[in-house]
Parts: structure tokens; C-alpha cells; sequence
């Protein structure tokens, strides 16, 4: 496992810049809340959101007070106790389906503006994001006249507050949401201080379909108005996508309330790679696994458990491929790396590798050249890691990989199982009954094998331990909904 | 678990000696088995995932170029007559006769028959050619025969040898039969440089792929070629990554370069960049070059030319602005 600085090698072969066009999407100056199916000035301050590509202001958005969120919780009271819990499920698909159809029609729109407003690389908002923020309300609306089969009865909670991170912004409104209304609740949504651009889009899309006013009320706004929303005595339902330390907060503000919770947390995945893997692909994998979405993923696969009899020709070519990822403009459609979301949290990930390095483990990054304004940082991985380091156990929630190794199956579950967190776990290997084996002794919400953050609106994703509870996606996913 | 006695490719570092590993039909199994496997899912959404590069501009145009560099101009026909030759081996010497600064082609390839013909044509041009040998395209003959059709290429002036493996051989498991035939041909070959064609559309699995690149590769082949152009599917860009794979493998296990040719069923300029973005990607800059890449086409060569002169003219010309051989 020599650590030797390779050095790129300059292809004639360089692609030019192919920058998808912003012109698609309309920024304005400012945006208000989304309440009872109107844009309305907020009565806090504003704040603005940046495009953390280049720190480019892109716009001011309207922080919602406690007051603010008091008048979209009783909108949403409203609309569910005139209309939405009134309505049958066959309409209320209609509106779903309507909805997802528009998210189709207008997706080089959404994927646009997600990409400028988060930083991801436009070829996953394009190709992951928006299809999958399809699919889901397309499953959601299937379900909303079938309720009674799914088996957790037909009755609807009433008004979810829903709080969501800033990773993915339209997919994680995509799964609030969509449950949400074909179960029969109305929501109100706070989407991330730092991306709150596209769940506006997305409020614009509502009174496109007709929704009627008050089924989705979007409020914008920091952790004081995600704790005024999750506290309000009105909401029946709190679901949270987030980390672990704000979930606990959520589950003390709710607790001896009858509110009914979800919450999705942190992860520290182990991505294991056995020595009968197919090491191309697992390779791939890997990549995938800490890469994807500049590792800004609950389920990342940010610990690579390798066996030690293939780490090395593991190692030597996971780190020709990620010589190949290329960083940069997030818009740019041959971008695999875009930019940190946010200057606090490239500050983490900055904190937690220099800890890495300070703790012993080898650090490597291909050479890659970063932009000078935004939020960069290079993939980056750590070899000589054990359990014992912080880079093992904390989540970094960047393009950060901690490398252990491994001999025998056992010890990889073992090592595998021994974290905090719980929500997800890859394996690779040719040997399906090591697959099945390992599945069970995994002590994670979703197992892949031989591939890595796959999701589907069919299946169910959540966590063990400190990664949340609760299940969102699938037919599990109406449970959180219904009485 | 890889607990066999197969020798490893660390262990054949810096030789060229496979001696070990081919000593029996036993040895040689244990090693190709012994490959890691390939997991048909990932690598097509790898490929798929190449596929997507958007190649623009200065880059597009670079590649057009390369492209045309790396054809070989191709047609295996029982229609063949010295007079279609003739013109094939005109065009791959200009292939854009109203824009001189259009690169000719690597080579044109034909039958053995036909050999003398092209070169005569050809001369001096620095355009090869290349001629299918060993009873193509089913490669269903006896060894001497198959020896025989090769020194008759060769003999007549060709520059390149493309041989067709014993697939039934492979598929039954008798991987040293195909290694010998293959050590043969190379012999026979003398000068010229061999590629090695394994229809891919008829061992159908891409861990096939892998062992016979490997197997090849070690028999001495200068290039492995997905396809004879006769069989469906022909050369396919999962096919021809798993091929760019063991290059690249094989490289680093041995220091030797060997190129790779997909054959058959690239008909756009478009679809020949994706396999260039995948040589690039894949291989490394290194492949990028007609002595290590090439397309086995005919049809491929006219979309090339429409879109480099769209490229300098800014408009597209009709299919009957290009010449038909």
C-alpha cells in the first residue's frame, strides 16, 4: 500500500467545458413563504442562500418566525379538516399524479436550479434526482385509493411538520411529501437554510397542479424555525431527515406528546469488499458509495472494509479511478465532484480528515486542481485507518473514505456492526450465500450487493440505532403517515 | 475464495514468461478462473455512465480526427471484386476528398484474396492492410489450413493478421488448444502484426471476455478484437471496457501494451466517442493512439466525415457529399 504521489497523466484527450445552460431557471431577488397556496412575506428577517460553487448570492429568502409558522400549521389545519381528509383517494392521486407529471415536464428546471443552489454535479440532479423525486410521487400517488391494502389502515394523521436536509433537497421533499398527501395529511415543509430554492420551485408547481391551498405550505428559515414547526402543539406528525444530534433534540421536544415521529439520522456505512469480489465493479462501487453527492449522503459507504489478501489491488485501483473523477463546475455535465454545500461544512470535513492525519492514517488525494471561489474538496482517502480512529466512527458527511481492512468474514461483521449508526451496508463477493448470510448479520437498514445507493420508491430505507427510526419509501413508508 | 494454486498476475511481474500458468490445460484454467469476476450489472452501468461524457468542441473535434486515425476501413464480403478494393483502399487513403487536412485511415481490411489488390492500391500510403485469416469467420478448419490462409496473407503483403479463435474450443474448455492455435498463428505471422478476434457474441458472458483477453494477450496476440462483424451482438462498449480492462491489467502485470479493436456495429460518430471516452477513462491517454486503437468499420467512416464537416463548417452536408466505398 505505498502511498506514492501519482502523478496526473495529461491526456490529449481533454474534454471541454460542456456547461449545461442556467437560462431555464428564474432566480428572484427574494422569496416569500409558501402559505395556504400563496407566496407571502414573512414577518422575520431574510436570509440569503449562495451558490456554493462560486459564494455567488442567488437570492434572499423570508425566515419564518414562530408566527409565521403558527399561520402555515393553521392553513394546513384548514385544508385538511375541509378538504384533504375529505377527499377520496382516487382525487387525491389525481393531484399526485398531476404533480409528478409537472416535476417531469419542468425536470431540466429543477435539476438546474438544485445544482446551483446545492452544488451537486448536474449529471446526478439530472440523472438521480429529479427522475427519482418523479418516481416517487408517481408510487405515492398509486397508493392513495389502495390504502387498505397496504395494512396500516386508511385513517390519516392530520398536519406533519417535516423538516429536511440540505443533501437532497427535492428528493428528501419528495419523500416527505408525497407519503404525506396520499395518506391524507397536509404538510408543512422547512426545507434547509442553505437550499431552500427548489422546494419554492417546487411550492410554484403545487399551484400549477391546482392544489388546493393549505395541503403544502412551505416555510423557509434555520434551526429556529424547524424548532418552532416540530414544537407547534397543532402538528400531529414530525418527520426529520438530518443529523443525529438534531434528531435527538426533535425526539425531546416531542416527547410526552402524542405526536407520531420519524427520523432518519446519520450514518457511518461499511462498504465490504471480499477477495472474491469483482474488484472492477466494487471499485465502482466504492466510488459511488463516498463519492456520490460529494459524499453529502446519510448512507454513504465511508468506510471501506476491504479483505487484506485483495487490499492493495484494491487499493492501486480505486486510486487510478479517482485520478479520473473530475472536480468542478457543478453544471458542467462531465462534473463527477461539484462543490461542499456550505462553508461550515467544508469546515467539518476539513476538521475531522486534519484529525485523521494528526490520529496517524495515511492520507491521499489524486491531483486535482480546485477552483479558487466556493466550497471545494478533493476525494480524499485515508489508509492505515482502525476502529480506534475518529475517522472511523464519526460521520464526515463529505468525499471522505476511511480504509480497514479485514481476514475473515466474521471479523468483517464485527467491525461492520461496531458504530453508533445503523443505514446501510454494502458487500461485495461472487458467493450468494455469503451475500444472504451477511444480510442477516448486518445490523443495518439496507444492505446492498455488489452495487451501492441504489433507491427506488418501492423500497423501504431507514435505520438501526442512532441513524433514526421509522421507514420512509415503500409500502412501509404510508405506516408513518396512518393512524 | 481464490486459495488456488493459479499463479497470479503479481507473481508474473516483470516477465514475459507464461510457462507456468500455460504448462497444462489444468494450470492455465486454475488462472483464468482465478481472474476476478466480472459482475454484469455494474460493469453495464459503468459503461452506460461513459457513455454519458459530453464531448464538446475542441474536444469533439480532437476525437473526429482520432477516430478516423483508428478505422479500419473494412469489408469481408463474398461480393468483394479487385474493383470495390480499389476504391475502398482510395477512400481510406482520402477519405474527404474536398478537405485535404482529413486524416486517412489506419487500414483497410479484407480477405486474404484480396490482399495484393489493396496493397497495390495502397503502396506507400502508410494506410495498412490488414486481412482475416484462419477460416474466418467461423474459424471451424484444421490448424494447417488455418496456418496456411495466414502465411497466404502474409505472403501477399499484408501488414496485419486478424484471426478468428476456436470458439468451440473455449466454450468446451480446452483453453491450451485455443493458446496453441493462437502461439501458431503469431508464428505464421512472421512480421505481421496479429490481432486476435474472439466473437464475443458467442461466448456471450463478459467473465468469457475477461479469460479470453487474458488468454490472448498471453499467447502473444498484438490486439484483441471484440467481433468478426458476422455474428449479433458484434462489439459492444460493456465488451470492449471489460477488453480495455485487461489491457490495462495486463500492463501493469507484465509491462507489455497490447490495443484493442471492437468491431462491428459502431455506425455513428457518436457512439465511436463514447468508446473513445472509454479508452481514455478506462485504459488510460496511452490507448489513445491507432497503434493501440482501432474500429473495425465500414459504414462509421461517412458519419466521422458529415460531422467533422460539420465541425468546420458549421453546417451539415448530405450523405450525398461524402463518396459511397
Amino acid at each position: 500500500m505505498a502511498d506514492k504521489e501519482t502523478t496526473r497523466t495529461v491526456s490529449p484527450f481533454e474534454y471541454a467545458p460542456a456547461p449545461e445552460s442556467r437560462a431555464i431557471v428564474d432566480i428572484k431577488p427574494s422569496y416569500g413563504l409558501f402559505v395556504n397556496g400563496e407566496f407571502v412575506d414573512g414577518t422575520g428577517k431574510a436570509f440569503k442562500t449562495v451558490n456554493p460553487a462560486t459564494e455567488e448570492v442567488l437570492a434572499e429568502v423570508a425566515e419564518a418566525s414562530e408566527a409565521d409558522v403558527d399561520a402555515a400549521v393553521k392553513a394546513a389545519r384548514r385544508a385538511y379538516t375541509r378538504v384533504w381528509s375529505k377527499m377520496s383517494g382516487a382525487e387525491r392521486a389525481k393531484y399526485l399524479y398531476r404533480i409528478a407529471r409537472i416535476i417531469q415536464e419542468r425536470g431540466r428546471e429543477l435539476a438546474v436550479l438544485e445544482s446551483i443552489d446545492n452544488g451537486k454535479p448536474i449529471k446526478e440532479s439530472r440523472d438521480v434526482d429529479v427522475p427519482t423525486v418523479a418516481a416517487h410521487f408517481f408510487y405515492y400517488a398509486g397508493w392513495a385509493d389502495k390504502l387498505e391494502y397496504a395494512g396500516y389502515g386508511t385513517q390519516s394523521l392530520g398536519v406533519a411538520g417535516q423538516v429536511i436536509p440540505w443533501n437532497f433537497p427535492l428528493l428528501m421533499l419528495a419523500w416527505k411529501i408525497a407519503p404525506a398527501l396520499a395518506a391524507g395529511n397536509t404538510v408543512v415543509l422547512k426545507p434547509a437554510e442553505t437550499t431552500p430554492l427548489t422546494a419554492l420551485l417546487f411550492a410554484e408547481i403545487c399551484q400549477q397542479a391546482d392544489l388546493p391551498p393549505g395541503v403544502v405550505n412551505i416555510v423557509t428559515g434555520a434551526g429556529e424555525t424547524g424548532r418552532a414547526l416540530v414544537a407547534h402543539e397543532d402538528v400531529d406528525k414530525v418527520a426529520f431527515t438530518g443529523s443525529t444530534d438534531v434528531g435527538r433534540a426533535i425526539a425531546k421536544a416531542v416527547a410526552g406528546t402524542d405526536k407520531k415521529v420519524t427520523l432518519e439520522l446519520g450514518g457511518k456505512a461499511a462498504n465490504i469488499v471480499f477477495d472474491d469480489a469483482p474488484i472492477d465493479q466494487a471499485v465502482e462501487g466504492i466510488v459511488n458509495g463516498i463519492f456520490f453527492n460529494q459524499g453529502h449522503v446519510c448512507c454513504a459507504g465511508s468506510r471501506l472494509l476491504v479483505q487484506e489478501s485483495v487490499a492493495e489491488e484494491v487499493l492501486g485501483k480505486l486510486k487510478r479511478r479517482m485520478g479520473t473523477l473530475r472536480v468542478g463546475d457543478p453544471l458542467d455535465k462531465n462534473t463527477d465532484i461539484g462543490a461542499i454545500n456550505s462553508a461550515e461544512q467544508l469546515a467539518r470535513i476539513r476538521e475531522l480528515s486534519d484529525i485523521g492525519e494528526s490520529e496517524g492514517a495515511g492520507r491521499w488525494s489524486p491531483p486535482c486542481d480546485l477552483p479558487s471561489n466556493g466550497y471545494w474538496f478533493p476525494p480524499t482517502l485515508f489508509t492505515g485507518v482502525s476502529q480506534a480512529h475518529r475517522i472511523a466512527r464519526e460521520e464526515i458527511f463529505g468525499p471522505v473514505l476511511s480504509v480497514l481492512t479485514f481476514r475473515t468474514p466474521h471479523e468483517a461483521v464485527e467491525k461492520a456492526n461496531n458504530t453508533p449508526y445503523g443505514l446501510s451496508a454494502g458487500i461485495w463477493t461472487d458467493k450468494g450465500s455469503r451475500i444472504l448470510w451477511m444480510a442477516n448479520q448486518l445490523r443495518a437498514g439496507v444492505v446492498w450487493a455488489n452495487t451501492f445507493n441504489k433507491f427506488d420508491p418501492t423500497s423501504p430505507f431507514g435505520g438501526y440505532k442512532e441513524s433514526g427510526y421509522g421507514r420512509e419509501g415503500g409500502r412501509h413508508g404510508l405506516e408513518g403517515y396512518l393512524k | 475464495m481464490t486459495s488456488t494454486a493459479a499463479p497470479s498476475p503479481t507473481t508474473i511481474a516483470g516477465s514475459t514468461s507464461f510457462d507456468d500458468i500455460t504448462a497444462s490445460n489444468a494450470s492455465l484454467r486454475r488462472f483464468l478462473h482465478g481472474l476476478p469476476g466480472v459482475d454484469q450489472v455494474g460493469a453495464e452501468a459503468r459503461a452506460a455512465s461513459l457513455g454519458t461524457r459530453s464531448i464538446k468542441t475542441t474536444a469533439k473535434a480532437y476525437a473526429l480526427d482520432l477516430a478516423i486515425r483508428m478505422v479500419d476501413l473494412t469489408t469481408l464480403e463474398g461480393q468483394d471484386t479487385p474493383g470495390k478494393v480499389r476504391a475502398l483502399a482510395s477512400k481510406a487513403m482520402r477519405p474527404d476528398p474536398a478537405d485535404l487536412s482529413c486524416p486517412q485511415v489506419a487500414a483497410v481490411c479484407v480477405y486474404p484474396d484480396m490482399v495484393g489488390v489493396a496493397k497495390e492500391t495502397l503502396g506507400s500510403s502508410g494506410v495498412n492492410v490488414a486481412a482475416v485469416a484462419t477460416a474466418f469467420p467461423s474459424g471451424r478448419a484444421a490448424l494447417d489450413i488455418k496456418l496456411a490462409d495466414t502465411r497466404d496473407a502474409v505472403e501477399a503483403g499484408a501488414d496485419e493478421i486478424d484471426m478468428v479463435i476456436d470458439r468451440g474450443a473455449f466454450l468446451a474448455g480446452n483453453y491450451l488448444q485455443v493458446f496453441e492455435e493462437i502461439v501458431a498463428v503469431r508464428e505464421a505471422c512472421g512480421d505481421a502484426h496479429l490481432k486476435v478476434i474472439f466473437e464475443t457474441g458467442e461466448l456471450q458472458t463478459y467473465d468469457n471476455v475477461r479469460r479470453v483477453s487474458w488468454l490472448a494477450m498471453m499467447a502473444g496476440g498484438h490486439f484483441i478484437k471484440t467481433s468478426t462483424g458476422k455474428v449479433q451482438p458484434a462489439a459492444t462498449l460493456p465488451v470492449t471496457m471489460i477488453m480495455l480492462e485487461a489491457v490495462r491489467d495486463f500492463r501493469e502485470a507484465t509491462g507489455q501494451m497490447i490495443g484493442v479493436k471492437p468491431a462491428g456495429g459502431i455506425r455513428t460518430a457518436k457512439d465511436a466517442i463514447k468508446y473513445l471516452v472509454t479508452v481514455n477513462e478506462v485504459a488510460g491517454p496511452d490507448w489513445l493512439d491507432p497503434d493501440w486503437f482501432r474500429f473495425g468499420a465500414s459504414t462509421l467512416l461517412n458519419d466521422l466525415l458529415m460531422q467533422r464537416t460539420k465541425m468546420t463548417t458549421g453546417r451539415y452536408s448530405g450523405p450525398d457529399y461524402f463518396t459511397l466505398d
